[in-house]
């Protein structure tokens, strides 16, 4: 295994209301890699990602049970700033959410939420992060043009840059490249690829191949449970279990 | 008898035409007769003097001057009130018995009459908070009767922003607070100006509660406590009392283009920003 232990869950539980979206979660997630998040749709694939930055806070009526642990901090902990942790714990949504800014305050848009003013500073952030994202060759000439004139896959790895121009450790993606053409989607997963040498990836793929392209370790979620986790190669080719290889080998899903 | 459905669709058609032609036909039936009554007697001089002999000569400075100044004071207060009224009921709390009790009050502040506002802001601002017939005790009272609009217009504004924009905000460590104040009131402007801009041609446009509440001093005013005549209240007196009907129709004209003036500006400015997105 790769890297130490980041991100951990103790027997975590999440409901939404009387809803259960998670039960009994043990896990150990280890730093960079891209850990691919399986299963089939309503079986708690985005509850787990967004209760690792707690997004799942903006829902009302939620209530969870037992501890996520991030370098050895519990995120539920009262004394956590929830800007610090969404800036450490990164988010890239299943389709391109642009917001109305040019490309550049895109990208800018968390440097500035955090208070960077000096000009230079988010010009190289901004710059950094594009390059991180494959995306600088492409709009290096607009960054003043509005992001909603860039392509799909163009404004999905906006995303991506709006979300390393933060520097997290770790960046979640929920089906990146679920509105994306093949193209698009492998200029992602070639980025994805050089990310990993820094951050920690969790990645929802939008199907079972992409998970087999790029994931190093792979988690298989079945409502609400987690009912393995091991090396992709192994989840791949001999799934401990009876109802990861009915949903690998397209049985159901 | 019945008639077969060709017939029907025919007449329904013919109705339905009808009854677009004739609110259009209304509505340039009105302009056009204030229009022509009052465009000729429109010139720089008429807008630049004061209205002497009770309106039957002189100009209308003084009226446009009140007119402007309680419009200004109505739109002031009630904007920052409606907007926060509105973040507050989208982005601050759930919905509940608290914001359902607000919603409750702003609904039936709308469906208030305006003399009621009128008799209201005369008792309430004019006796009891002594501010006299002023700018201020008008401009309060119009505050309160645009209030409704601008904060319904505001919320729809706000419901119309996508929640993906909320969640990026909060996803790159944004608070509350500058979601609100950097995502979503950027984002409602346009809409939120539309209220406002209701609120405006209301405020031009409102006699009664204004008479009541802003006098009908022909004097330029010089402060918010001075006692002002609006435009309407002008026209409405010049009419009523039979002072001038030419006079009348001349500020009649003259508050058609000054609304027509703000919404050109308003428009402009909005499309400006828009572009710039």
């Amino acid at each position: 295994m790769k890297g130490n232990a980041k991100i951990i869950f103790e027997d975590f539980q999440f409901q939404y209301g009387t809803l259960t979206a998670l039960r009994g979660i043990n896990l150990t997630i280890s730093s960079r890699q891209i850990w691919a998040v399986l299963g089939p749709a309503r079986s708690g694939k985005t509850t787990f990602l967004k209760s690792i930055n707690r997004l799942t806070d903006l829902i009302p009526g939620t209530i969870y049970r037992g501890r996520i642990i991030i370098d050895d901090q519990e995120i539920h902990d009262p004394q956590i700033s929830l800007p610090d942790l969404r800036r450490r714990v990164g988010m890239v949504f299943d389709l391109p959410t642009p917001l109305p800014l040019s490309v550049f305050e895109n990208v800018a848009f968390g440097l500035r939420l955090k208070g960077v003013k000096e000009r230079k500073r988010l010009e190289e952030a901004v710059e950094r992060a594009l390059r991180a994202a494959v995306l600088w060759d492409e709009v290096k000439d607009r960054l003043a043009s509005s992001a909603f004139r860039l392509s799909g896959g163009q404004q999905q790895r906006l995303c991506i840059a709006r979300v390393l121009a933060l520097e997290p450790e770790i960046i979640m993606l929920d089906e990146p490249c679920s509105g994306l053409d093949p193209i698009s989607t492998a200029s992602i997963e070639q980025s994805l690829n050089q990310l990993k040498e820094r951050y920690t990836i969790l990645l929802v793929p939008h199907n079972i191949q992409q998970a087999s392209r790029v994931a190093d370790r792979v988690g298989f979620f079945l409502n609400g449970e987690l009912i393995e986790e091991g090396p992709a190669a192994q989840i791949f080719t001999r799934p401990k279990d009876r109802r990861t290889e009915d949903y690998i080998s397209g049985k159901f899903g | 008898m019945r008639f077969s459905r060709h017939t029907v669709q025919k007449l329904g058609k013919t109705v339905i035409w009808i009854a677009a032609f004739a609110a259009l036909a209304m509505m340039i039936l009105i302009l056009l007769k204030v229009l022509i009554e009052g465009l000729p007697l429109l010139n720089l001089k008429f807008f630049l003097e004061s209205p002497h002999h009770m309106g039957r000569s002189g100009g209308i400075f003084s009226t446009v001057v009140g007119t402007l100044a309680l419009t200004l004071v109505a739109v002031l207060i009630a904007t920052p009130l409606g907007v926060g009224t509105a973040v507050f009921l989208r982005e601050y709390t759930q919905e509940g018995s608290a914001s359902r009790i607000i919603r409750f009050g702003t609904d039936c502040l709308a469906g208030v009459p305006s003399i009621i506002f009128g008799l209201f802001g005369f008792v309430f601002f004019v006796i009891w908070l002594q501010m006299g017939w002023s700018i201020l005790s008008g401009g309060l009272t119009m505050a309160t009767m645009i209030l409704p609009t601008i904060i319904c217009t505001a919320e729809e504004a706000m419901k119309a922003i996508p929640y993906s924009y909320r969640e990026v905000s909060f996803a790159l460590g944004g608070t509350r607070w500058q979601t609100v104040s950097k995502v979503i009131l950027p984002n409602a402007l346009p809409g939120i100006l539309t209220g406002v801009l209701l609120g405006v041609g209301r405020c031009v446009g409102e006699t009664a509660a204004v008479i009541l509440t802003a006098g009908s001093s022909l004097l330029v005013p010089t402060s918010l406590f001075s006692p002002v005549r609006t435009m309407a209240v002008h026209f409405y007196i010049l009419a009523r009392e039979g002072i001038s009907m030419e006079m009348a129709f001349a500020t009649g004209a003259a508050l058609i283009l000054l609304i027509l003036a703000i919404n050109t500006v308003a428009n402009f400015m909005l499309f400006r920003y828009i572009r710039r997105i």
